[in-house]
């Protein structure tokens, strides 16, 4: 049985395709993944992202706790609302899961962790609970329904439809939230345009999401948003990274804290590790079409290395394929690569990511 | 959308136009673009290729998948339509006016062996379940 985000019907009525996606009925698209994707870049576009849970961690002592518990300095937010994108470490260093972090009180933080790991992640997260702080508090949130209202004028657009919402949302910065009744608005996302993930009790969902259809807002489904993140350079647990990968292996050392005293799960094997490999960039120069796990071959100082994509499709901004890839540390932006595709061995360039933000080509 | 009654199909959703010349027009049917979704590449064989009957010939590629493309019928590549490679998306504009390539048939007791359109209906009624 599939497990139903609050808007299951919502999408249903709206004539989406659903997939499962890990266990969840979700819409892929609602007609075209291209026109959802390029409504995003260029207007407003939501996302149902209900099937990721967040996490409440309540007590005194909740900082110290995540101090201990994630990779990045949770010392980093300081400001009520202030949010921080990090990993949670195994002892060995691969990533159980990649979260963002809302600091709300000092003895309140909500995290938000993907759907796929949940359930993982809230035992994990029990289990140092119980052994580093057993007066916290942890309580997943599956009673809240979370929209994600992306582009250029996303804002603009919830503004008009949430009474109250611009006086307080206005001046919010980047990765910062703040709360409205009871609706929890962040300015975050995972596409690399400007927008809002709106966490919102679960039966008020799909009057919301019927109400942002009405200004113009166009629903978009797991393909576009996988598109869109993949312009933005932002990595996929499960795809790019794992508990077999570390996150300097993953284009995420700016995530990671190795230089404060503070201890946490993972460090050690951090400072211990010599990463031999590469999260990288790669723009396909031929045509066709780079997708996840195919093969990438190329020279470093006169050495061959073999590596793999991660995540690979078409850009619908770029009108080229991209790619993010593990491959030797050793290549550098501008290196020409090859990559298996079938029988033919293709073309591609190594280049720095994000690949685009803010509707803008940065390749 | 309608199967048109005047094309033959396979199981693996291409569709074949056999022309009065007696050559075979083949492309991928209207339900395997839906299932596909919005089409960002093909690539399509060489004109003079020769394939057997259900061989790998061509590669459908939408955001989403990438998707093999089987040779209804053994024959020889006469004309490909290399307008799709600027212009996928008329897949999904028009499944059956997009044709991929021509051949000539190898063997034309092969054709006998296509599915009409109502055959082709009845496969896809059974995919639903």
């Amino acid at each position: 049985m599939l497990k139903k985000t609050p808007l299951n019907e919502t999408h249903r009525q709206m004539n989406a395709k659903m997939v499962d996606f890990g266990g969840w009925d979700m819409p892929l698209h609602y007609g075209s993944q291209l026109e959802e994707h390029h409504k995003v870049r260029q207007d407003a576009g939501m996302f149902d992202v209900s099937h990721m849970l967040p996490v409440d961690i309540k007590g005194d002592g909740t900082r110290e706790f995540l101090r201990k518990l994630v990779a990045n300095n949770v010392d980093k937010i300081t400001v009520p609302g202030k949010a921080l994108y990090t990993c949670m470490l195994t002892p060995q260093g691969g990533i159980i899961d990649d979260l963002i972090i809302y600091f709300l009180t000092e003895s309140w933080f909500r995290i938000v962790v993907n759907a796929g790991t949940a359930d993982k992640d809230v035992a994990w997260i029990l289990k140092q609970r119980d052994a580093l702080a057993p007066g916290l508090e942890i309580t997943p949130r599956r009673d809240l329904a979370m929209i994600a209202v992306q582009g250029p004028n996303a804002r603009a657009k919830v503004w008009q439809v949430l009474p109250g919402s611009q006086a307080v949302t206005e001046d919010l910065k980047i990765f910062q939230s703040t709360t409205l009744d009871h609706f929890f608005i962040a300015r975050t996302g995972y596409t690399g345009e400007d927008g809002f993930e709106i966490i919102l009790p679960a039966e008020e969902a799909p009057t919301f999401w019927k109400s942002l259809h009405a200004v113009g807002v166009a629903p978009a489904g797991l393909g576009a948003r996988d598109t869109l993140r993949l312009e933005a350079g932002m990595n996929l647990y499960g795809q790019d990274m794992d508990e077999s990968t570390s996150p300097l292996e993953s284009g995420l050392n700016w995530t990671v804290d190795l230089k404060s005293e503070r201890d946490f799960i993972g460090k050690q094997a951090l400072l211990d590790s010599n990463p031999k490999q590469q999260l990288a960039g790669l723009v396909l120069l031929d045509r066709g079409v780079l997708r996840s796990h195919q093969k990438v071959v190329g020279q470093v100082n006169g050495q061959a290395f073999e590596g793999e994509i991660t995540s690979g499709g078409f850009s619908p901004t770029i009108n080229q394929s991209i790619a993010l890839a593990r491959i030797d540390a050793g290549v550098s932006p501008g290196d020409e690569v090859h990559v298996l595709v079938r029988d033919k061995q293709l073309r591609a360039k190594v280049v720095k990511y994000p690949f685009v933000r803010n509707g803008k080509v940065l390749i | 959308m309608s199967i048109p009654s005047d094309l033959k199909y396979t199981r693996s959703h291409e569709w074949v136009k056999i022309e009065a010349d007696g050559t075979a027009t083949v492309g991928i049917t209207d339900h395997a673009q839906e299932l596909l979704g919005d089409m960002v590449f093909v690539e399509l064989p060489k004109v003079g290729d020769s394939f057997s009957q259900k061989q790998e010939c061509a590669v459908a590629e939408s955001v989403k998948a990438a998707a093999d493309v089987y040779s209804p019928i053994s024959g020889e590549v006469i004309e490909v339509n290399s307008a799709l490679a600027d212009s996928p998306e008329k897949i999904n504009q028009d499944a059956f006016g997009s044709w991929l390539f021509k051949l000539k048939p190898g063997n034309p007791a092969e054709l006998d062996g296509l599915l009409d359109a109502a055959g082709y209906q009845e496969v896809l009624d059974n995919e639903d379940h």
